[in-house]
């Protein structure tokens, strides 16, 4: 049922598609557009079978593949997942599948379009499987050109802006990073072999640090530079200015990705790697993580009410519920919010990625954003209306659909440790309730703009995008246990390793 | 007869029926006949109330009050566990006398309701959508009625809210609407915020007590270990229990409307009138009440709070009624008063007759939604809401009107009716009460009972101006006025029976009957609760019922003589007292107090993070950025002049490579992809040979 190299195959399945796109001649747009859909429907499969066949019992890594890469550097193509990396898989193979149908009308440059987006499916998988810092590194930056393209050529007005913004964010992150990662590199010697590693399954054993890695000032700036590199990607207030511009002016589906996946590349990478190699500071600045959560929070969800363009306002309300996963993973002292904080990376992966849906489907129709230049519009799209409020209230953490169960867990949760902190992030889903019923009332209620009476109800292709998420977050909501039994097991061992 | 196991495994068809009624009726609104959708509607609430009913038997069945608990779990809601404790909870139904007692409630006047709206809502294009989101709103009720741990209750608790939003903008094209059911929404969430607040405190309160023996919210394992929180360090000087009974209190007066957080009922009567009649009289809002009396084992040792649920309670009423005096909207009317009779339960549940707070509830029920059913078939007759248009109803609309005044003279608080019975069983608990500051009781009792003198009063207005004297809408009108069709009179006539006798149910001491639903109540509530019912002094109940009876009298009395007898009174006391007047009528100008308190401040705090974000944090990131250019700028001109003469010779070189890679660099994104692509193809191969 599942091959063996699963991973290697779902990172690479797509690449093969771009290779397979690159030799279609010009005049078959449509062709292209169909192997690239092709080219994602077995990673789905995969997922699938990753799905049932993961053992939840299990620890440590599971479905690994090893061998030597460059061996002159001790550098192996290493991967594996656990509890952590499997919501993240089949979020990234359920996502690039639904956006490929997304972009199904992009009509310039789809060769090129197709290809990088199937490059970018590559990376994001590596990055969640890679289990060697040199390899998750080589795919992190993998990740960054695809995304420049993709917003740079196929985005907004303002692209160029928009694009070279999010690259230089990101590489200064990737550069905090790359220093991080040859200090471990240099710093810590392999028991068995005497050489440096990059292996992360090693690099987590504390005996091996050496003499230089022990040292208190390294190791916390070893952990700023990965906290600072994470932080722009997650992102966090301050380091979130990128975000709002790259989603304005990313095609639709990009926005889905860069939203649904991309950003939860921080928060992973924060588990990933800055949890088991630095244990005690990641204890260390946990008050400090909590208090970026909260800001994050409750400022992202200010700035979003204060938006006039839909987009605009859902790129803050990611950032606020960001938060929310900084604050549920900032916590030790149970698994409760750790568990609520992964929960609420898959789940924000398919609410907002349903919300960067429907703004495409409005804008594809009205070719504007603007939140005031719309009004009744439940009049004439009810059934774009429902999947919109469907969609609403599950960001507005409504109880019964996904969102709530995650934002509930990091809540309750976190309260052990972070009173006051806790308190004031409830807050939150007060003034998250506020913005997006103030916008729900703004576009689909009160009296119809007569200029948008015409515009065409959704159609079946967007619904079929819509749908599968619509039912995950329903179901999610009133029974959460398959994403929770996944992920327990690894994050009770986390949590015991960070505060062991 | 059916077996207590066989009705543990159908607890779930409560909640469940309806919400198969919402999905049938949502997915296929557009497809089915009118028809079909009302018989979904009201068949799958129906049903909901057989199974409600067989629930309730088995219970009384049961030889041994104490073992009357009916618990269905259903699945593994959520689950998190740690080293030194877990947390966990079920999706649970759990059916007991007080559950069930709510059951009977929601289905059984649900069930009348939706019937009525058959006939309320005919012709409307929306049906569908109409019956799918009452239908909705009962599995909510239900769920929440029924939840057997704290977080599945707030699941029900906000669901709620929801079908509530929905139905008071059901009319969404009228941006007013709208607006209504978004304020509803969000004071609600206010007071949910206190909610979730005192559920975490709670749990690790009693977590840290037990240290680790707590692993959810479940009520059996809460009412085990909560004599923890006893022990529990206080915060800010005040205990740990107080703190969470007043934190939960805090959501009950957004879910149930009282001070401070009533100020959405009112507006929510933009809603369709059978919607005002379940949602926003009989069921919904008296979600607060319930939840007090479900957590009466927390209630029972934070004193203080009670006493301030108490005292909120009673203000309430008492204040509510004063701005009931002077509407006109006869929905806004029958709001407030809706507020001031849920103040009067939370006074009941305030000074610990918990039973009797869920009596009030239950002849609220019949009484109020009677109150707006009628003045909905008032208002299908009319189509205005403001009563100066009405007038001499009662020779149009004779079913309407003696219903009406049935379930009037029960709310006025006329014995032997229904609204006698519970009123007067509050105002007697209230008059016995011993809350932590002496004499309290009296004095609320006092306010208690102005309040059923104001009530009767305002219901008399109500009555004057509707159904007494002559029409005042104008001919044209008049000649279309009618009475309802019989799917909307008979549900008035069968709450009319209930608003009367209803009062049966909980017959005072000095009847020496037993006070059947107290007694039925009991297993729930222990010995924390009292009804008075263990006071036997006779002859001061016997004296404060013609007391409160007088009081009523006095307030018809007074609203006869004003609005029938002397009608140009009321102007010439308007004109006396204008100021007065002015301040009642605008309800005491709380919501532009609210608006410059706490909403303007907050759309300032918007508006100042909107601009920082855009000006303070992103315009610091394009200086640095700009002041990076100029920087490399001057870099580039240092090299030009100074470095550049001494590497002449290597640009020569250089200059020459770049005409030839400069070929490469075509402009066009196809190269450039095909050298990424290429390159990747590359790296692969690179991998595999080394």
């Amino acid at each position: 049922m599942v091959p063996e190299h699963i991973l290697s195959w779902m990172i690479f399945c797509p690449l093969i598609g771009a290779g397979l796109i690159l030799f279609v001649p010009k005049r078959y747009p449509t062709l292209m557009k169909v192997i690239a859909l092709l080219a994602t429907v077995p990673p789905l499969w995969w997922a699938a079978n990753l799905y049932v066949s993961f053992d939840r019992w299990d620890n440590g890594f599971q479905y690994v593949e090893k061998v030597p890469w460059i061996e002159a550097f001790n550098i192996h193509y290493f991967l594996g997942i656990d509890g952590i990396s499997i919501p993240m898989i089949l979020l990234t193979a359920l996502l690039t599948f639904i956006c490929v149908i997304a972009s199904w009308n992009i009509n310039e440059h789809v060769r090129g379009y197709f290809i990088l987006f199937l490059l970018l499916d590559t990376s994001m998988v590596g990055v969640f499987s890679a289990l060697d810092f040199f390899l998750f590194y080589v795919f992190w930056e993998l990740m960054l050109l695809p995304m420049y393209f993709l917003i740079g050529v196929w985005g907004g007005p303002k692209k160029e802006y928009a694009a070279i913004k999010f690259f230089l964010f990101t590489l200064v992150g990737s550069v905090f990073m790359l220093v991080v990662m040859l200090v471990f590199y240099f710093g810590s010697v392999e028991p068995a072999t005497g050489l440096h590693s990059f292996d992360l399954t090693i690099l987590a054993d504390q005996s091996v640090h050496q003499s230089f890695l022990r040292n208190h000032t390294i190791r916390w700036l070893c952990y700023l530079g990965l906290f600072i590199g994470f932080a722009i990607k997650i992102p966090l207030v301050p380091f979130h200015t990128w975000l709002p511009d790259a989603h304005v002016e990313a095609p639709t589906a990009i926005s889905v990705i860069l939203a649904g996946v991309l950003l939860k590349m921080g928060t992973y990478g924060l588990l990933r790697i800055s949890y088991p190699l630095l244990p005690d500071m990641a204890v260390a600045f946990a008050l400090y993580a909590a208090l970026f959560g909260l800001v994050s929070i409750i400022y992202g969800a200010l700035c979003a009410m204060a938006q006039q363009d839909m987009k605009k306002l859902i790129a803050y309300s990611s950032i606020s519920h960001m938060g929310f996963v900084m604050l549920g993973m900032s916590v030790f002292s149970n698994t409760t919010a750790i568990n609520g904080a992964v929960l609420q990376m898959f789940n924000h992966g398919t609410v907002t990625a349903m919300l960067f849906l429907l703004v495409g489907v409005i804008y594809d129709r009205a070719h504007h954003r603007d939140i005031d230049g719309f009004g009744g519009l439940a009049k004439t799209m009810p059934i774009y209306a429902g999947y919109t409020g469907l969609a609403f209230f599950a960001a507005l953490g409504l109880p019964g659909l996904s969102s709530f169960i995650s934002e509930a867990l990091v809540l309750v949760g976190s309260f052990q440790q972070y009173k006051i902190i806790t308190i004031t992030a409830t807050t939150g889903i007060i003034l998250t309730a506020g913005y997006f019923l103030w916008t729900m009332q703004r576009v689909f209620l009160g009296p119809l703009n007569k200029k948008y009476a015409e515009l065409p109800e959704i159609s079946l292709r967007e619904a079929f995008t819509l749908t599968p998420l619509a039912l995950i977050v329903i179901l999610l909501g009133f029974y959460p246990m398959p994403v929770l039994d996944l992920i327990g097991t690894t994050l009770k061992h986390t949590v015991a390793m960070v505060v062991g | 007869m059916v077996e207590p196991q066989t009705v543990k495994n159908i607890l779930w068809l409560i909640p469940c029926l309806p919400l198969a009624g919402a999905v049938i009726n949502g997915l296929l609104r557009r497809r089915l006949p009118a028809r079909l959708i009302h018989i979904v509607g009201c068949a799958s609430v129906f049903l909901a109330f057989l199974v409600s009913v067989s629930g309730f038997i088995t219970l009384v069945r049961i030889e041994e009050p104490h073992n009357r608990l009916l618990i269905q779990s259903l699945y593994q809601w959520l689950l998190t566990v740690w080293d030194q404790g877990r947390f966990s909870l079920d999706v649970a139904f759990r059916l007991d006398p007080l559950s069930a007692a709510l059951c009977l409630v929601v289905t059984g006047v649900g069930f009348l309701i939706h019937l009525y709206s058959v006939g309320y809502m005919a012709g409307d294009e929306s049906q569908g959508r109409y019956f799918a989101y009452l239908n909705l709103f009962t599995f909510s009720m239900l769920l929440l009625v029924l939840a057997d741990n704290l977080l599945l209750m707030f699941v029900g608790w906000e669901g709620v809210g929801l079908c509530s939003y929905l139905l008071i903008g059901f009319w969404f094209s009228d941006l007013e609407k709208a607006q209504a059911g978004m304020k509803a929404f969000i004071v609600n969430r206010v007071g949910d915020f206190g909610f979730f607040v005192g559920l975490m405190l709670l749990f690790w309160t009693l977590f840290e007590g037990s240290s680790g023996g707590i692993t959810g919210l479940g009520f059996d394992q809460l009412t085990e270990a909560i004599p923890l929180l006893g022990s529990a360090s206080p915060i800010l000087g005040v205990g740990v229990a107080t703190w969470i009974a007043l934190l939960f209190f805090v959501g009950a007066t957004g879910k149930s409307a009282q001070i401070p957080l009533y100020i959405w009922l009112p507006d929510a009567m933009a809603g369709p009138t059978p919607v005002s009649a379940f949602i926003h009289a009989a069921t919904m809002v008296t979600a607060g009440v319930y939840m007090i009396v479900r957590l009466n084992f927390l209630y029972a040792i934070a004193p203080v709070a009670m006493t301030v649920v108490a005292v909120v309670g009673a203000v309430t009423a008492f204040y509510a009624a004063t701005i009931a005096l002077t509407q006109n909207d006869i929905k806004r009317v029958l709001a407030y008063s809706t507020i001031s009779q849920l103040g009067y339960m939370f006074l009941a549940v305030g000074v610990a007759a918990f039973s009797t707070g869920i009596f009030h509830l239950v002849t609220h029920a019949f009484f109020k939604a009677l109150l707006f059913l009628g003045a909905g078939s008032v208002i299908h007759a009319v189509h205005s809401n403001d009563m100066q248009e009405m007038g001499g109803l009662k020779k149009y609309m004779p079913y309407t009107y003696l219903t009406f005044m049935t379930a009037y003279l029960a709310i006025s608080g006329i014995p032997p009716l229904s609204g006698f019975m519970s009123k007067d069983e509050i105002l007697w608990a209230t008059f016995n009460s011993h809350l932590s500051i002496p004499g309290l009781g009296k004095v609320l009792w006092a306010l208690g009972l102005l309040g059923a003198g104001f009530t009767a009063f305002y219901m008399t207005r109500l009555v004057a101006l509707t159904f007494m004297g002559n029409f005042q809408g104008g001919p044209e009108k008049e000649k279309h006025l009618h009475e309802s069709p019989l799917v909307m009179t008979i549900p008035l006539m069968i709450l009319a029976v209930l608003s009367a006798v209803g009062g049966a149910i909980g017959l005072p001491a000095v009847t020496h009957l037993p006070n059947l639903l107290h007694d039925f109540l009991s297993p729930v509530i222990g010995g924390h609760g009292s009804s008075g019912h263990e006071i036997h002094a006779y002859g001061l109940e016997v004296l404060l019922m013609v007391i409160s009876t007088g009081v009523a009298l006095t307030g018809i009395g007074l609203g006869y003589y004003f609005y029938l007898k002397r009608p140009e009174l009321p102007g010439q006391i308007k004109a006396r007292f204008a100021g007065m007047h002015r301040l009642l009528f605008n309800k005491y100008y709380v919501d532009e107090i609210y608006q410059a308190l706490f909403l303007r401040p907050v759309l300032k705090l918007v508006s100042l993070s909107g601009r920082f974000d855009l000006q303070g944090i992103d315009g610091a990131v394009n200086l640095s950025s700009r002041i990076t250019a100029k920087f490399s700028f001057l870099v580039g001109w240092e090299d030009l002049t100074i470095v550049d003469g001494a590497v002449n010779g290597l640009a020569d070189i250089f200059k020459r490579w770049g005409a030839w890679i400069r070929q490469v660099q075509t402009g066009r994104i196809q190269h450039y992809l095909y050298s990424v692509v290429l390159g990747i193809f590359g790296l692969c191969v690179f991998m595999l040979l080394f």
